[in-house]
C-alpha cells in the first residue's frame, strides 16, 4: 500500500483490481481545509483516463506488476511468439497488442514484457533498431542543412516513416522504437 | 543566473517595496516576532515543523494578537512561515507570509486594505471590478448545496477543490466571504447570525492568495475551539499542541480587530501569470 503522500507522476497503482498509472498529480489544500491529492489516472488495461481525488491519510494499492525478459522466437500466423529467458515458457502476442512495435521486432531480439497478474500489459524493445531503407525518393544533394525537411520512406516489412532528404534506398538507419521515428544514419548504401 | 530568474527577483523586490510603502503610508509599524514558538497555533489541518524543543511558526498570528493586547494599533510583518508536508504547485514547506492587523477594525476593513494593496502592485490591466460572493452563494451555484445550512467538512473541502476553485472567474479578483461557522478558525461569528464566521479569502487568477478575519476575542470560546481541534487532531493521529495560555489570557484585553494573512510567493505567481511556485522560488525544497 502507498500512503497518498507518496503518489507522484508515473507511479503504478491498482484501483478496483485494475492496474493504473498516475499521469498527473496535484497537491491541493483549500484555506484551512484538509490536504487533497487530485490525480489524473490512466487504466493500463483499457487505456482510459479518469480523475480521482484522495484525502490525506488515504491508502492506495500498489499495482501487482512484474516485468520479465523474453526473446522473440518465431511467427505463428499473425502472432508473435516469445520465450521467457529463464523458464522458456512461451507467450503469444498479436499484432494488435504490439501496435507499431510489430515492425521493429527481429529474430532473437530481447524484450521486456510487463505483466499484471499474468496478463501482458506492455512491451519494451531495445531503444534503437537498425533497418535498411527499402524504398524512398532519391536523395537531394546539398540539402543536408535543412534537416527538418523530411520525405517518406519504407522498410522491408512495410513500415512507413519520415527521413531527412539525404537518405537513399539501401542506407542503414536507426529508428527510435519509443517514438517510431528516424534517429540517425548508420551507413550509406 | 538566467534572465527570467533575475526578472522574478526584481519583481519580488518591487512588490515588497510597494507593500511596505502602503503600510507605512497607512501608519502601520513593521514588527518582528519569534519564528521558533513554544507552541504553535492549534488548527485541525495545519501541522508545524518541530525545531528542537520548539516549533517553527505556521503563522505569526498569536504573537501579533499579544502585541494588540499590549496596545499596538496597526502592525504588519513580512517573514517566513513553515508548514509540514505541504508541497505542490501552490505549496512549499517554507514560504513568505505578509500578516497585518488593525485594532478596532474588522474583516471589511481588511478588505479595503487588500484592495488597495492589489491595486498598487498589479499591472494596470488587472480588473478593478472585484467579484464578491458569499460561500453560501458560490456553493449553491457550483456545487448545488449550502454548507452554511448543513455543514459537511469532507464534502466542503472536496467541492472547494473540484467544483468551486476551478470555476472561479480568473479575469478579476474574487472574494469568497462569510464561511460556515465550522470553518471559523480564529474568526468571530457574525453577531446576528451564529452560523456564519466573519472570514474572507482572496483569489487572483484562481489562486488563493489571502485569508482575513474579524478576529475572535472571546477567551472562553477560543479555549473551547482549541480543545475541540486538539481532540480532532488526536483522533486523526496528529500531534496535539499544548494550548498557549498566554495567548488565551491576552484575549481578555485584546480589542476587536481585523487581521489578514497573505502569501507573498503566491501573489508573485499571480502577478506574473506563473502556474507553479517552482518558477518563483530561486531555491526549492
Amino acid at each position: 500500500m502507498y500512503d497518498v503522500s507518496e503518489l507522484k507522476k508515473g507511479l503504478k497503482i491498482e484501483i478496483d483490481g485494475a492496474p493504473c498509472i498516475v499521469t498527473d498529480f496535484q497537491f491541493s489544500k483549500p484555506g484551512k481545509g484538509q490536504a487533497i491529492y487530485r490525480c489524473k489516472i490512466k487504466n493500463l488495461s483499457t487505456g482510459t483516463t479518469f480523475e480521482k481525488s484522495y484525502r490525506s491519510g488515504d491508502k492506495v494499492n500498489k499495482a501487482n506488476l512484474e516485468s520479465r525478459t523474453f526473446t522473440f522466437s518465431y511467427h505463428n500466423g499473425d502472432d508473435f511468439v516469445f520465450s521467457d529467458n529463464e523458464t522458456f515458457e512461451e507467450i503469444h502476442l498479436t499484432r494488435e497488442q504490439l501496435e507499431k512495435n510489430q515492425y521493429f521486432i527481429v529474430e532473437d531480439m530481447e524484450v521486456d514484457i510487463l505483466f499484471h497478474k499474468d496478463k501482458a500489459l506492455d512491451i519494451s524493445l531495445p531503444t534503437f533498431i537498425e533497418k535498411v531503407i527499402a524504398e524512398t525518393e532519391p536523395g537531394a544533394r546539398g540539402n543536408t542543412a535543412s534537416s527538418n525537411v523530411q520525405k517518406p520512406a519504407r522498410i522491408d516489412n512495410g513500415y512507413e516513416f519520415s527521413v531527412p532528404l539525404f537518405i537513399n534506398e539501401g542506407d542503414i538507419v536507426r529508428i527510435d522504437t519509443r517514438t517510431g521515428e528516424y534517429y540517425d544514419r548508420v551507413s550509406k548504401a | 543566473m538566467n534572465s527570467r530568474t533575475i526578472q522574478i527577483l526584481q519583481s519580488r523586490d518591487t512588490l515588497m517595496q510597494s507593500i511596505r510603502a502602503f503600510f507605512h503610508f497607512e501608519g502601520f509599524i513593521e514588527v518582528e516576532t519569534p519564528i521558533r514558538m513554544k507552541t504553535p497555533c492549534m488548527e485541525l489541518h495545519i501541522d508545524a515543523e518541530p525545531s528542537g524543543d520548539r516549533w517553527l511558526r505556521t503563522s505569526p498570528e498569536l504573537y501579533h494578537k499579544k502585541l494588540l493586547a499590549q496596545g499596538a494599533q496597526k502592525i504588519f510583518e513580512i517573514g517566513k512561515c513553515f508548514r509540514q508536508r505541504e508541497r505542490g504547485d501552490r505549496h512549499h514547506p517554507e514560504y513568505t507570509m505578509l500578516e497585518w492587523y488593525r485594532a478596532g477594525g474588522d474583516y471589511r476593513d481588511m478588505l479595503k486594505d487588500v484592495k488597495s494593496i492589489v491595486g498598487r502592485v498589479s499591472s494596470p490591466g488587472v480588473s478593478k471590478d472585484w467579484k464578491i460572493f458569499t460561500i453560501a452563494e458560490i456553493y449553491e451555484r457550483f456545487a448545488g448545496w449550502n454548507p452554511v445550512e448543513t455543514f459537511d467538512a469532507d464534502r466542503f473541502d472536496f467541492d472547494m477543490v473540484e467544483k468551486i476553485e476551478p470555476n472561479l472567474p480568473k479575469d478579476a479578483p474574487v472574494i469568497l466571504m462569510d464561511y460556515p461557522a465550522e470553518c471559523c478558525a480564529l474568526a468571530r461569528l457574525k453577531p446576528d447570525n451564529q452560523k456564519v464566521a466573519e472570514r474572507w479569502e482572496l483569489y487572483l487568477g484562481g489562486i488563493e492568495i489571502a485569508n482575513a478575519y474579524s478576529e475572535l476575542t472571546d477567551p472562553v470560546e477560543q479555549r473551547v475551539r482549541f480543545e475541540k481541534w486538539g481532540e480532532q487532531r488526536r483522533a486523526f493521529g496528529k500531534t496535539v499542541y499544548p494550548v498557549d495560555e498566554e495567548f488565551i489570557q491576552c484575549l481578555e484585553t485584546m480589542p476587536p480587530s481585523g487581521g489578514c494573512a497573505l502569501g507573498i510567493d503566491r501573489l508573485l505567481m499571480a502577478l506574473n501569470g506563473i502556474e507553479t511556485l517552482d518558477d518563483i522560488l530561486p531555491f526549492r525544497d
